[in-house]
């Protein structure tokens, strides 16, 4: 893991090193930060400014004009709820009030132990398996309350198993 | 020796078809060199995926639906190594999926779900850049343009102006260095075309744009594609690197002297820069906001410079037309629309997935014929066409063509080909509300009546679903709906009003039951329902415990009951039911 980060760490690195006055290239140059850390941190913005000029303030313009950027990190699990039009009629309202039943968390809310985030998304491209939820990259399909609360509990279990194996 | 062909797109990939795809991997290691083992994209039956098609040698082909990866097994033992077909697991043949491409004309999807997207030699043996080979070499940039004026092409991704004419313009205006822009953002939250054609066939598309560049003069471009494809933007790279290898791009394309190159561009999440003052500002670095216009993007596009901007289904038609000549696009269709449409077939409809059909069918052979009708066969109520800016047309229209025109004099919009079935369960004002919070959160801020028109549209509507809403509500939204028309810069201000005015005016008797009666006829909103306790229950008392009013009684393990005077309709008990026990009525 740790080595990993280094890698993708690199790579931000090299973007922004890359960088030659270029115009346009703000966006990416956060894309690339974001993909590096998982999210936009204030150092990471005050960095990019040094670097390209822009002044901070307007990059944080940007970054909160966009829904793709974060400006904190994501959960273990990110359960991404689709609210395309398909899933809206199929019911998405259920799946969403359950998930905040269950794991006590909104949108762009991320749980207080940090295993969970939540994310709206529109239409995943599956609007046949409508409502539909993504896990990380786990697609679960034609879901109702009941069931969808199995699948969280299951992934409840899966936290508490690996808070112990990091613990033991 | 017999192909395996397994659908990848993103529908495939969502119904676990990489997972399908593993096990005929692993199938292969033990039966090595029994078949070939390719992947391909969205045929259109995303209703049936994973589906995975089995053809022999001499070309002929069965397709498996809802293939899982402990199929497979089965699949190769008697199929591929026994040669008998399992005929219960099958999609097509005999009396099989009666009708889905009989009313369909594909050439937009002329690939999809054949080729294999990842390789640029079998969109060659498909004819694939034969269309920008005869424009370069031997055409002139007018002779081109002439023939998309000809074929009566318009933009797909919403607006439906003349693609020719717009080429025309740009190749006019005045600069020494022009752009061509493909709008791959595709953001209304019910759609899926434009993701499918770059999944599948990728190459279309980049072949379209090399046309329009030679046309118009252009040297470089971009496909600005939203971030949530990533499996579209893959494919594109591929497929822009491959054509660089085979001279497609780069410079002295096909040994003339037109040299062009296409760069990516990914969008980070914003539906207003689908907008294409919006998206220039974007590809730019800026806040993805919408200018005035004019100037057009035509005179003053990205970097100030004359910019050709079209959707992705519009250039995906242009190698096509260039191949078998205007004429023969613009047989398809009716007076005012030609060629073909793609839709994105959504909601309570049998058969959800691609379509393309010609311009001039009715919605309802679109949805009766090609899609199989209603699920469950329920009523059908209406079909939402065009997404946030579009509207609602009720059943008793459908009989309208496919035809820019028709649809517009319905209130609704042809728009970029998202159509949403929706049947006697569904709540025409909670669909309103639904694309009123999508485009009210995504305004930009600049107009302000855009801003904050369409929250206070918003707020009457969530009056109106709770059971709060008066009659004076309706003029309200009536008078509202006209000053943000006019009064908002871009379509996304001009076009938000469009699903409450049409539901309104079309579903007039739905609002007021929700004001007058304090009913929701669809058993939607659920502050209007009443929550019962059927006998599934378990007497588990998990709801009784969640209800954060004790209205909820019974003995344990013993059927509950809902007091009604208590009950505050917060629908916390149909979720928490593991037994789907709980009733909205
Ligand atoms: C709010 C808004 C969103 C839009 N979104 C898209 C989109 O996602 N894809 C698209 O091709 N056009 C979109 N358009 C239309 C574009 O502004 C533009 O008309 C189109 O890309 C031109 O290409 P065409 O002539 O080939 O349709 C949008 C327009 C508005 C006002
Ligand atoms: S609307 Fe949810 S997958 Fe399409």
């Amino acid at each position: 893991m740790a080595e990993q980060t280094a890698e993708k760490f690199k790579t931000f690195n090299v973007d922004l090193w890359k960088y030659d006055g270029q115009a346009g290239a703000l966006i990416p140059l956060l894309q690339s930060a974001q993909d590096t850390y998982g999210y936009i941190s204030e150092k990471a913005i005050d960095y990019i400014s040094h670097i390209t000029g822009i002044p901070s303030a307007d990059i944080y313009g940007v970054v909160t004009f966009y829904a793709q950027f974060r400006t904190k990190p994501l959960g273990k699990y990110v359960i991404k709820v689709c609210n395309g039009t398909a899933c809206h009629v199929n019911g998405a309202k259920n799946i969403t009030d359950t998930i905040n039943d269950e794991l006590n968390i909104d949108y762009e809310e991320t749980s207080d132990d940090g295993s969970f985030s939540l994310l709206s998304v529109a239409c995943i491209g599956c609007c046949s398996l409508a409502p539909v939820i993504l896990i990380n990259d786990e697609t679960y399909g034609r879901l109702t309350p009941a069931k969808l609360r199995k699948v969280l509990r299951s992934y409840k279990q899966r936290v508490k198993k690996e808070a112990q194996t990091e613990a033991g | 020796m017999k192909t395996v062909k397994i659908g990848l797109g993103t529908c495939g990939i969502s119904a676990g078809g990489e997972k399908v795809y593993k096990a005929f991997q692993e199938e292969l290691n033990q039966h090595a060199g029994a078949f070939n083992l390719k992947e391909t994209g969205c045929i259109g039956m995303c209703y049936r995926e994973v589906l995975v098609e089995v053809s022999n040698g001499d070309g002929s082909a069965h397709m498996y639906g809802e293939v899982t990866p402990d199929r497979v097994g089965r699949i190769v033992e008697e199929d591929i190594v026994g040669d008998a077909t399992i005929d219960e697991w099958l999609v097509s043949g005999e009396g099989r999926e009666v009708g889905f491409f009989d009313k369909q004309q594909r050439i937009v999807l002329r690939n999809c779900g054949i080729i294999d997207p990842g390789s640029i030699d079998e969109y060659v043996e498909k004819g694939g850049y034969q269309g920008a080979r005869r424009a370069l070499t031997q055409m002139t940039p007018e002779q081109v343009i002439d023939e998309v004026i000809k074929s009566g092409l318009r933009g797909r991704g919403g607006g439906g102006f003349p693609t020719g004419t717009k080429w025309k313009f740009t190749r006019g205006a005045p600069g020494d260095k022009k752009y061509i822009i493909c709008n791959a953002d595709e953001g209304d939250p019910g759609a899926f075309m434009d993701r499918s054609i770059l999944e599948g066939d990728p190459s279309a598309v980049l072949e379209g744009m090399i046309i329009a560049a030679y046309a118009i003069g252009a040297v470089e471009a971009y496909v600005y594609c939203r971030a949530e494809y990533p499996k579209a933007i893959a494919r594109l790279r591929q497929a822009i690197a491959q054509a660089k290898k085979n001279g497609f791009l780069g410079d002295n394309i096909f040994g003339t002297d037109f040299s062009f190159n296409i760069k990516i561009k990914e969008g980070a999440g914003a539906f207003v820069c689908g907008e294409e003052t919006a998206l220039i500002a974007s590809i730019e670095g800026k806040r993805g906001m919408p200018r005035f216009r004019p100037p057009f993007p035509a005179q003053s596009g990205l970097w100030a410079s004359p910019t050709n901007i079209n959707n992705v289904e519009t250039y995906a038609n242009v190698p096509w037309i260039i191949l078998n000549g205007g004429d023969r696009f613009a047989a398809y269709g009716t007076e005012d629309s030609k060629g073909t449409k793609v839709f994105a077939m959504a909601g309570k409809v049998a058969r959800t997935g691609l379509v393309e059909v010609p311009m001039g069918v009715t919605i309802n052979e679109i949805i009766f014929d090609v899609c199989g009708g209603i699920i469950d066969n329920k009523q059908f109520k209406a079909v939402q066409m065009g997404g946030p800016s579009g509207g609602c047309i009720p059943a008793a229209m459908c009989d309208i063509q496919i035809d820019y025109q028709q649809i517009n004099k319905t209130g609704a919009i042809m728009g970029s080909g998202g159509l949403v079935v929706m049947d006697e369960n569904t709540c025409m004002v909670d669909v309103a509300k639904f694309f009123l919070t999508f485009t009210q959160a995504e305004s930009c801020g600049k107009c302000t009546f855009c801003r904050i028109g369409t929250k206070r549209m918003l707020e009457i509507l969530e009056r109106i679903t709770a059971g709060e809403g008066t009659m004076e509500d309706l003029d309200n939204l009536n008078e509202l709906s006209e000053q943000i028309k006019a009064a908002s810069l871009c379509g996304l201000g001009q076009g938000a009003p469009n699903p409450v005015l049409t539901t309104m005016k079309h579903f007039r008797e739905e609002y007021e039951a929700h004001i007058k009666d304090k009913k929701c006829p669809a058993h939607v909103c659920s502050a209007l329902l009443t929550y019962t306790i059927n006998e599934k229950c378990t007497g588990c008392t998990v709801c009784a415990t969640a209800c954060p009013t004790d209205a909820i009684f019974g003995a344990r393990k013993a059927v509950h009951m809902v007091d009604q005077n208590k009950c505050i309709k917060c629908g916390k008990c149909f979720t928490v039911c593991r037994f789907d026990a709980v009733v909205k009525d």
